[in-house]
């Protein structure tokens, strides 16, 4: 391998050594992402276990087109990110650069809808926490048909796991903006590319945790 | 049964704390042997095979395997034996035999209010000897604890749920009761004591201490001010606790920390108690808790106005 | 080796370049000065807790204060003294010698975990100062702390970015020892000090998430009443509880694996002796590290939890006893047939072993579920877990730079003033916290401002806590001894040579007497295990010659 001996490390021996190292490093970064995750999903799972008729009702306020246009929206910028690792491979960085902009754009995408989907329940009074007063009707909904006890621990999982969420996705977007200024002054090449690589990983997680707080809000 | 006061453990007073104290002591002098042991060998190699000068050479030591297993299946069978045997002491703890005279407890910051079945209520509890009684708790607050070490009871007590202690007394005597979940300024003061008597002298207490129809508002405040625990933070001696004292505060000009200033009139006295944070006296904390709106009725919040108007 | 010019403290001057280091050795430092000023804090307070008691009522402060004393006492020992010290100071500055690296896998990580760390701990200052003062005790148990003061946000925040410290700390560690280690240095060279370290990442990356979100839900609890914590909103208290006690549980792991692994490393270089059982003593700590996660629910026997949960939490608490143990009867063994030279480390080492068998002993007893029920809340818990933090996971990182002091500084220090502290921390540990045992088991609750209560039923009371408050001073003139002995063997101190103690370890054997900017010239290539004293008669020779 040639690489140029300013992105090895003095205190790495061989190129692969650092890859690795970098590599390990990033999944135990992601364990510790999934495990502060956790701890929000055990609480809604217990609150759930306790309320499931209240978890289920409440569950219909959030409208599952706008959930599954993020699902679909953040798949396609998952995939866009692995066709950016690959090309970064083969040393094509012109596709790479716009593989990473289409990324953003999905990125975008998701939090414009996220707005969308909070600002509509902040105008009915649906907020988290002591605030909580749906009031109103929309969206063939009559709000204050929830304004029922434990409909407030709903919704205050609810803004605490999406509201995580979506500050990652904003982290996401930040990496990816970083990685194209990059890519444009000709950083990366295929024998080192461990950002694209790294920043692919972490977004692949942030699309698993949506994953998996979809169905569980806006399905069951 | 010893009922001595030990160098460890305090007298014991109740039928469960024979089981316990054995329990206890059994693990104490295991945990002493296994001690010694170690620490023994320990101060005799270092002192067997203390460095005789800098050209000593120690003989390696070959691992040996028997050794190595002995010390995981030994401390292995002396774990299981305790963990058995307190196993069924807890049972014994937790399970209240179904005869058991039911009290009500609440807790609140920071005092106790037991509630007997005839209607009877007092800040201090009292109790038959020999007799197995369940407490039924709850607090209106923050979390306590309910803890008798003469009878090595302990049972934390949470805001919306009931939690159970249970006892049977073996003396009759004064015992003490303490608060031993942290819950604010004056947790060490949530103290009280438990009254353990005859059948006989309790039922003739019981019957003293239900509630009386024919007092006068003044003296349903009197007892209120107790019951509700209001003594916890307001003193009608003129000291001050957490809050003011009672002593003359009717009538008088209370300043508060916006700097306004109003007199205490019966109007003051009811908003303070029914919305306390709505003003806060100068020299003080947004302390007191805010439930009473809740849980005293309008007769009884007159009762107390009625009260602190004659301190 | 290597002239003078080239260690480690000359490679930069100024305070910039302490600063801005990415150095791990620098880091350790950096580490060791922040956390010997936190743990003068706390002891500062701790102080004031004991002088308060000293005699029942009211001595020199009101209950607020004290209230917020001991919190704050708390909250420094744990989340900005123990949790951070062994694996900052030391893990940074030995471990990657030890494994035979230049450096940790990320440099720039760690020196960021630094400042992360000391973020967290300003907001925890500062909040205290400027914001307001909190009083809930260090385990935040709501719904006292949703509804105490605004400050609890400032301090549920520091503890929240200390966490991420920890967290990167461990990361960094674990890609370290998978990925750095020289040629040669098999898992089964490793010296038992980087098992440990090893051992304690594991347990920092996969526990600290978990407060970390705690920390989150807390904050939104007292700053939105998510109802989730609050009773009084519909939450429950004790979810609030198994979410705070999932992680402060590993984390007394946390806390004293890395100070067993020191004691490891002590006792085979000062027993001249292959430490015994070293496989089981390296996959102990991987043991421990593991059933610590699953044990948390033993701090809540009395709390309201089921009592099924109860009883399965009792029993894997006792199973913690068994790899503890095995590391205990170990070092023992290793003593046996050695050559056991008493220096000051080594005291500290038999000190450790005389302290933390007491406090893992009792710590057995509090597992005990019906005994528990007595104990719990009480000056017992107070006096175990003083027992094993401090006459643990602290004595052992005392003994451990006494150890590697000389590497740090270059310097040695006075060996009997050493001596004499020891004693004094000794003497003074012991009874300042075997008393409160006994005032535990009868029954004196802990956080009592005020004790005169629990006198009425046992007069003994007031003696035994000021014996208690006589121990603490003893033993703070003896920390302050430590403290002046080791300025002024900064400052004055005889120069050390390269391996005084005559150790295996690569640090000693392949270093000068204060290691390079780099640690090594070459990397070293690894033959022998980490106490191989018998095929390593080279190493006795260096050892310094006054017994
Ligand atoms: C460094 C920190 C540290 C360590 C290492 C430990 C170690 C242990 N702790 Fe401790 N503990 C704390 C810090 C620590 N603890 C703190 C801070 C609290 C209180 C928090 C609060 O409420 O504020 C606490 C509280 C605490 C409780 C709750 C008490 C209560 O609140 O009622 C319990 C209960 O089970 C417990 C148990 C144990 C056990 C079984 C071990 C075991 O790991 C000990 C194992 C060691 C040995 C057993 C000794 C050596 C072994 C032998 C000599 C072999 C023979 C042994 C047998 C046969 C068993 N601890
Ligand atoms: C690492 C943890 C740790 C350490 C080391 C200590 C150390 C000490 N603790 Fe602490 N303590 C806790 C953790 C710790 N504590 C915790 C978690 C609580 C529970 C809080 C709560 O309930 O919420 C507690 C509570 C607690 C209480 C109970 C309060 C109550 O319940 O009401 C008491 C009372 O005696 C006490 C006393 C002491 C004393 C006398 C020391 C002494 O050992 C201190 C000695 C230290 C010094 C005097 C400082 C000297 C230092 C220097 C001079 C710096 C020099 C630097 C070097 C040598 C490098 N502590
Ligand atoms: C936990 C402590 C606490 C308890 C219990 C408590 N209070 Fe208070 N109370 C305070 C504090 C602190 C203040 C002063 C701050 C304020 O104005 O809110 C206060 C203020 C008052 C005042 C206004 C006093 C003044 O000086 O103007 C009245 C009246 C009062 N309390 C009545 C009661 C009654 C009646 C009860 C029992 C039913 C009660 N309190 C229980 C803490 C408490
Ligand atoms: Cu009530 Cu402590
Ligand atoms: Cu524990």
């Amino acid at each position: 391998m040639s690489l140029s001996p300013s992105t090895l490390k003095h205190y790495f021996t061989t190129p692969e050594q650092q890859f690795d190292a970098a590599k390990l490093g990033m999944w135990l970064f992601l364990v510790t992402e999934i495990l502060l995750f956790s701890g929000m999903f055990v609480a809604y799972a217990v609150y759930r276990a306790w309320h499931p008729e209240v978890f289920a009702h409440a569950s219909e306020l959030l409208d599952w087109r706008l959930g599954g246009l993020n699902t679909v929206v953040l798949l396609a910028s998952s995939f866009t990110v692995a066709l950016s690792i690959h090309f970064v491979q083969k040393g094509e960085n012109d596709k790479v650069t716009v593989l990473l902009i289409l990324t953003l754009l999905c990125a975008a995408i998701f939090m414009v809808v996220k707005y969308f989907e909070y600002s509509g329940k902040f105008d009915h009074g649906v907020f988290p926490g002591a605030a909580f007063a749906p009031h109103g009707e929309g969206g063939g909904h009559d709000y204050a048909e929830y304004d029922m006890p434990f409909a407030a621990q709903f919704f205050s999982i609810y803004f605490v796991m999406t509201g995580i969420h979506g500050v990652h996705v904003l982290v996401g977007m930040g990496l990816f903006a970083w990685l194209v200024t990059r890519v444009i002054r000709g950083h990366f090449s295929p024998e080192w590319y461990t950002p694209v690589e790294l920043t692919g990983l972490y977004w692949h997680l942030v699309d698993i945790i949506w994953i998996f707080l979809f169905p569980l809000l806006y399905l069951i | 049964m010893n009922n001595q006061e030990t160098l460890w453990l305090p007298e014991a007073a109740s039928t469960v704390a024979g089981s316990v104290d054995a329990l206890f002591y059994f693990i104490l002098w295991v945990s002493t042997v296994l001690f010694v042991g170690v620490i023994g060998a320990m101060i005799l190699f270092a002192w067997r095979y203390r460095r005789k000068s800098p050209q000593d050479r120690p003989v390696p030591v070959r691992e040996n395997k028997l050794v190595e297993a002995s010390w995981i299946i030994i401390p292995c069978i002396l774990v299981a034996i305790v963990f058995v045997w307190g196993f069924r002491v807890f049972l014994e703890l937790g399970v209240a035999p179904p005869n058991s005279y039911e009290i009500n407890v609440r807790a609140r910051t920071w005092s106790w209010l037991f509630e007997y079945p005839n209607g009877a209520a007092s800040t201090e509890l009292h109790v038959p000897v020999n007799r197995p009684v369940k407490l039924k708790m709850s607090s209106e607050d923050v979390t306590h604890s309910f803890f008798v070490p003469a009878f090595r009871v302990k049972q934390d007590v949470l805001q919306g749920r009931y939690t159970y202690a249970w006892f049977e007394a073996t003396r009759q005597d004064t015992f003490q009761v303490f608060c031993a979940e942290y819950c604010g300024s004056a947790h060490s003061l949530m103290v009280t004591s438990v009254v353990v008597q005859s059948q006989d002298a309790f039922e003739a207490w019981l019957a003293d201490n239900v509630l009386d129809e024919s007092l006068t508002p003044a003296e349903r405040g009197e007892r209120l001010y107790t019951q509700q625990g209001c003594f916890a933070c307001h003193s009608l001696d003129g000291t001050e606790t957490t809050g003011p004292s009672f002593q003359g505060l009717a009538g008088s000009v209370r300043t508060f920390t916006d700097g306004t200033s109003t007199e205490a009139d019966a109007n003051y006295l009811r908003t303070s108690i029914v919305n306390p944070a709505e003003k806060i006296v100068a020299g003080f904390e947004p302390l007191m808790p805010g439930q009473y709106a809740t849980t005293l009725s309008a007769e009884e919040v007159d009762a107390l106005v009625a009260f602190i108007e004659e301190q | 080796m290597s002239a003078a010019s080239h260690s480690y403290l000359q490679a930069g001057r100024g305070i910039g370049s302490w600063l801005l280091t990415t150095d791990h050795k620098r880091i350790g430092i950096l580490y060791a000065v922040a956390i010997a000023t936190f743990f003068l804090l706390g002891g500062i307070l701790a102080m004031l807790v004991r002088t308060e008691l000293a005699a029942p009522g009211e001595t020199i402060i009101g209950p607020d204060q004290y209230n917020q004393i001991f919190t704050l006492h708390g909250v420094v020992m744990v989340f900005l003294v123990i949790i951070p010290a062994i694996p900052g100071i030391l893990g940074n500055f030995v471990l990657p010698i030890q494994i035979g690296a230049k450096d940790v896998a990320f440099p720039r990580l760690n020196l960021a975990s630094w400042y992360i760390f000391m973020a967290g701990a300003l907001m925890a200052v500062c909040g205290w100062i400027l914001v307001g003062r909190v009083d809930t005790g260090w385990t935040f148990y709501t719904p006292y702390s949703s509804g105490a003061s605004n400050a609890v946000l400032w301090l549920t925040s520091a503890v929240f970015v200390a966490g991420f410290a920890s967290i990167f700390t461990g990361l960094n560690f674990i890609v370290t020892v998978h990925k750095m280690r020289a040629p040669g240095m098999t898992w089964s060279r490793l010296p038992l000090f980087v098992w440990a370290v090893y051992a304690t990442a594991i347990v920092q990356v996969l526990a600290t998430p978990v407060i970390g979100i705690t920390m989150v839900l807390l904050f939104l609890e007292k700053l939105l009443q998510i109802g989730i914590f609050d009773p009084a909103l519909g939450g429950d208290p004790v979810l609030f509880q198994h979410f705070f006690w999932f992680y402060s549980h590993p984390a007394v792991y946390i806390m004293i694996l890395p100070a067993m692994g020191i004691i490891s490393d002590l006792m085979g270089t000062f027993s001249r002796q292959q430490v015994s059982g070293y496989t089981f003593i390296a996959l102990s700590s991987v043991a421990i590290a593991f059933l610590g996660f699953l044990v948390w629910g033993h701090h809540m026997f009395v709390a309201g939890q089921s009592a099924l949960s109860s009883i399965i939490f009792s029993m894997l608490t006792f199973l913690i006893g068994i790899p503890t143990g095995i590391k205990v009867f170990n070092w023992v063994a290793t003593m046996y047939r050695g050559s056991v030279w008493l220096r000051t480390p080594m005291l500290y080492a038999l000190m450790f072993l005389f302290l933390f068998t007491i406090g893992g002993l009792t710590g057995i007893m509090v597992g005990v579920l019906a005994v528990d029920v007595h104990l719990h809340d009480t000056y017992f818990v107070v006096a175990h877990f003083h027992y094993v933090m401090m006459g643990g996971a602290l004595i052992g990182l005392i003994g451990g730079m006494h150890y590697w002091w000389p590497k740090i500084t270059g310097r040695l220090y006075n060996e009997t003033a050493g001596r004499i502290a020891a004693i004094l921390v000794f003497v003074g540990f012991n009874l300042t916290f075997f008393t409160q045992f006994i005032l535990g088991s009868q029954g004196m609750p802990r956080r009592y401002h005020d004790y005169a209560s629990f006198m009425a039923s046992y007069p003994e009371a007031a003696m035994l806590n000021m014996a208690s408050t006589a121990g603490s001073y003893i033993l703070a003139v003896g920390l302050v001894m430590i403290l002046v002995y080791c300025l002024h063997s900064l400052l004055r101190g005889r120069k050390a040579p390269p391996n005084p103690w005559g150790a295996c370890t690569l640090e000693w054997t392949h270093t000068g007497p204060v290691p390079d900017a780099h640690n090594f010239h070459e990397t070293p290539l690894v033959t022998r295990g980490p106490y191989d004293f018998h095929i390593a008669d080279d190493v006795f020779g260096t050892a310094d010659k006054d017994l």
